[in-house]
C-alpha cells in the first residue's frame, strides 16, 4: 500500500514513452503492402481484360456482338454474335440456381432450426467437405453417372444429347448446394435466440419461426450465399466443358442440347493455337469481359435488393 | 395499491376489454378467485440438475402474481415452465403437475403451440421482430390463423390496450427497432395481447428500462389485470409491492451434496408478505439483509 501511495506522487511517470516500438511500424507496413497488392492485382486483371476487349470492338461492332445469333469466330465463315454462348450460360446457371436455392436453404433451415446439436456437428463439416470436391469430378459425375440416368428416364422420344446443358446445370446445382447451405446456415444461426423465443411465445410452429422470423432476419446473409453460388455457377468452367460440350454455332433452343457457355468457349479457344492479337484471339477477351460485366451487374443488383428487403436485427 | 404519477395520467385511458371469453373471472377484490394455474410439487430439471424443487402454488384469474427472490432461485425457470418455453431447451424436464383450468399442461394431448396462444410471454429484454410496428402486432394473429375481419382495427386496439397507440399511430410502417426501449417493451406487450391470451407471463419486463418507462409498464400491468391473469418475475421488490396482488418469495438453497436448488419459501398476499412475512428468510430478503 505504502509503495502505491508514493508512486502516485509522479502520475505521469509510467505514461511517458519509454522506447519506440519498431515492430508496430513493420507490421503496419506489411499490412499496407498486403492490401495494396490485392487491390492492384484486381485493377491489373480488369485492365488486361478490357484493353484487348476495346481492340476487339474496334473491329467488330458491339451491336452485332450482342444481336447476331451465330458465334463462329473459329470457322471459315466467321460470325461474331455472342448470343449462343450467353443463352447457354443462362440456361446452365438458371438450372443450377433452381436446384441449389431450395436445396441449400432447405438444408440450412434443417441444420439451423431442426437438427439436434449432435446431428449438426456431424453434418456441417460433411457439407463443407462437399464444397471442396474438385469441379472436374462433378463434370465426370454429370457425364458418366447423371446423364445416362437422365437419358433413361427421359419421358419423350426426343432424348437429351450425349452432352447437354441440363445435366451440366444439375451437376453445377449440386456443386453449389454446400456453399449456399453452409453460408445460409451461418446467417441463420447468427439470428438472436430472443427473436425465436418471441415468436414461439406467440404460438408459432417451428416452421413459422423458421420462415417468418429467422429467414427474413438472416436474409442479407442468405442472399449473399445465393449470389456467391450464382457467381460460382456463372464462372464455373470444367463442369460445362465436360458435360455440355463445346458446340458454339447456334443459340440452343432447349437445355437438352449440348452447347458451349461463355466460360467453356474461352477454355476451348484459349488452348494455344490462336495467333496472338488476331481477331479470333481477341474474342476470348470480349467474351471474358462480357462475363465479368454480367457477374458484376448481378452482384450490384443483389446488393440493392438485399438493402431493400432485409430486416436489420441489431 | 399505487397512486399513478400525474405525469402518466395522459397515457392511461379507458382501455376497452379485449377478451370476453367464458373463462373470464371477477376481478373484484374480496371475492375468491378461481385458480387459473395450479402447481403441485413442481420440480424443473436441466438434464440431471434439479434447478427448482417442490413448488406448490396457484395463480388466480385476473390477478397479478409476482415471483421474487435472489438470482438463481429458479423464479424464471418456474415462469418459463408455465407456457412450456422450457420445451425449447434440450434436456429440460418438469416433474409434478401444472394444471391450467384443471388440464395438466404437460399431458401428452396438450398442444404447446395452442397453449402458448392462451398463455403469452413478455421477455426481459424487449425483443420486437425486425419488422414494422404493424407487422409485429399482426404477426401473432397471422401465424395462429385467427379469423380477423379487420387487421387494422385489431392492430389499433392492441396498441391502445398497451398504451402505445398515441405514440406510434403515425409510424406504423416504420421499423419497431426505431422505438425506445420502453416503447419496444410496450410493443411486445401489445403483440402478446393481439392473440388474445388469457394469461400473460412477464419475465423481468422492466429490468432493461429506465424508471419512467418502468412506471408506464407498471400502470399498464395494473390496467391489464382487469382482463388478463398476469404472472411477473421481478428483481425489484418495490415493483412487486406496487403492482401485485400476491407475491411468491423464492430462494436458493444448497443441499447436502453442495448443489443449489431453487425453492418456494412463502406465497402470500402481497401486503401481508411485505408487512408481516411468515418466514425469517422472507423478512431478511425484503428488509435487504440478504440477496
Amino acid at each position: 500500500m505504502a509503495a502505491d501511495t508514493s508512486r502516485r506522487d509522479v502520475p505521469a511517470a509510467g505514461v511517458r514513452r519509454g522506447r519506440s516500438r519498431p515492430g508496430e511500424r513493420l507490421i503496419e507496413t506489411l499490412l499496407i503492402v498486403a492490401a495494396v497488392v490485392s487491390v492492384a492485382t484486381t485493377i491489373g486483371i480488369v485492365a488486361s481484360l478490357f484493353i484487348p476487349t476495346v481492340e476487339f470492338f474496334g473491329q467488330v461492332s458491339i451491336v452485332e456482338f450482342f444481336t447476331k445469333t451465330m458465334w463462329t469466330p473459329l470457322f471459315a465463315d466467321k460470325h461474331y454474335g455472342v448470343l449462343p454462348l450467353l443463352v447457354a450460360t443462362l440456361w446452365v446457371t438458371a438450372i443450377a440456381i433452381v436446384i441449389a436455392v431450395p436445396l441449400g436453404i432447405g438444408a440450412a433451415i434443417y441444420l439451423s432450426e431442426y437438427a439436434h446439436t449432435g446431428t449438426r456437428k456431424v453434418l456441417k463439416p460433411v457439407l463443407e467437405i462437399l464444397a471442396g470436391i474438385p469441379t472436374v469430378v462433378y463434370g465426370f459425375f454429370a457425364l458418366t453417372f447423371l446423364n445416362p440416368i437422365l437419358i433413361d428416364w427421359w419421358p419423350t422420344a426426343d432424348k437429351p444429347e450425349f452432352q447437354n446443358l441440363l445435366v451440366a446445370g444439375i451437376a453445377m446445382g449440386i456443386m453449389i448446394v454446400p456453399t449456399v447451405a453452409s453460408l445460409s446456415e451461418d446467417a441463420m444461426s447468427a439470428v438472436p435466440r430472443s427473436l425465436r423465443e418471441g415468436a414461439y411465445a406467440l404460438a408459432s410452429t417451428k416452421m413459422q419461426v423458421s420462415t417468418r422470423v429467422v429467414v427474413p432476419a438472416a436474409l442479407s446473409g442468405i442472399v449473399a450465399a445465393i449470389v456467391l453460388g450464382f457467381s460460382r455457377a456463372l464462372g464455373e468452367t470444367l463442369i460445362v466443358t465436360i458435360a455440355a460440350g463445346l458446340k458454339t454455332a447456334d443459340v440452343p433452343t432447349s437445355p437438352i442440347q449440348g452447347a458451349a457457355t461463355m466460360t467453356s468457349y474461352i477454355a476451348g479457344a484459349g488452348q494455344g493455337d490462336l495467333p496472338v492479337n488476331s481477331l479470333e484471339y481477341l474474342t476470348i477477351f470480349a467474351v471474358g469481359a462480357t462475363l465479368f460485366v454480367f457477374t458484376f451487374a448481378l452482384n450490384v443488383l443483389s446488393i440493392r435488393l438485399v438493402r431493400k428487403f432485409r430486416e436489420v436485427y441489431e | 395499491m399505487t397512486t399513478p404519477d400525474p405525469k402518466d395520467a395522459a397515457m392511461t385511458h379507458p382501455a376497452p376489454p379485449l377478451i370476453t371469453t367464458a373463462v373470464r373471472l371477477s376481478a373484484d377484490d374480496g371475492v375468491a378467485h378461481e385458480p387459473v394455474l395450479t402447481l403441485k410439487d413442481i420440480s424443473v430439471f436441466y438434464g440431471d440438475y434439479e434447478a427448482v424443487r417442490g413448488v406448490d402454488m396457484a395463480m388466480a384469474g385476473n390477478q397479478i402474481t409476482a415471483l421474487i427472490g435472489p438470482s438463481g432461485c429458479g423464479k424464471s425457470t418456474v415462469l418459463r415452465s408455465l407456457n412450456r418455453m422450457n420445451d425449447l431447451i434440450p434436456g429440460a424436464r418438469v416433474a409434478g403437475t401444472i394444471s391450467y383450468h384443471g388440464q395438466s399442461l404437460y399431458a401428452r394431448e396438450v398442444d404447446p403451440i395452442e397453449l402458448r396462444r392462451r398463455i403469452g410471454m413478455v421477455f426481459q429484454k424487449p425483443n420486437p421482430f425486425p419488422k414494422s410496428i404493424y407487422d409485429n402486432i399482426a404477426y401473432g394473429p397471422r401465424v395462429t390463423g385467427m379469423k380477423v375481419t379487420n387487421m387494422n382495427d385489431l392492430v389499433e386496439q392492441a396498441l391502445r390496450d398497451a398504451a402505445l397507440w398515441d405514440e406510434v399511430k403515425d409510424k406504423l410502417k416504420q421499423s419497431a427497432l426505431a422505438l425506445s426501449g420502453g416503447q419496444q417493451q410496450r410493443l411486445c406487450i401489445a403483440r402478446t395481447i393481439a392473440v388474445r391470451p388469457e394469461v400473460i407471463l412477464m419475465d423481468e419486463p422492466c429490468s432493461a428500462l429506465d424508471p419512467i418507462a418502468t412506471g408506464k409498464i407498471e400502470d399498464l400491468m395494473i390496467n391489464l389485470a382487469a382482463d388478463y391473469t398476469i404472472v411477473i418475475v421481478t428483481h425489484n421488490m418495490q415493483q412487486a409491492a406496487r403492482v401485485s396482488h400476491r407475491t411468491a418469495f423464492f430462494t436458493a438453497e444448497v443441499d447436502e451434496a453442495g448443489i443449489r436448488h431453487g425453492r418456494l419459501v412463502e406465497y402470500e398476499d402481497t401486503n401481508k408478505l411485505f408487512t408481516n412475512p411468515n418466514h425469517k428468510q422472507t423478512e431478511d430478503y425484503i428488509t435487504g439483509r440478504f440477496g
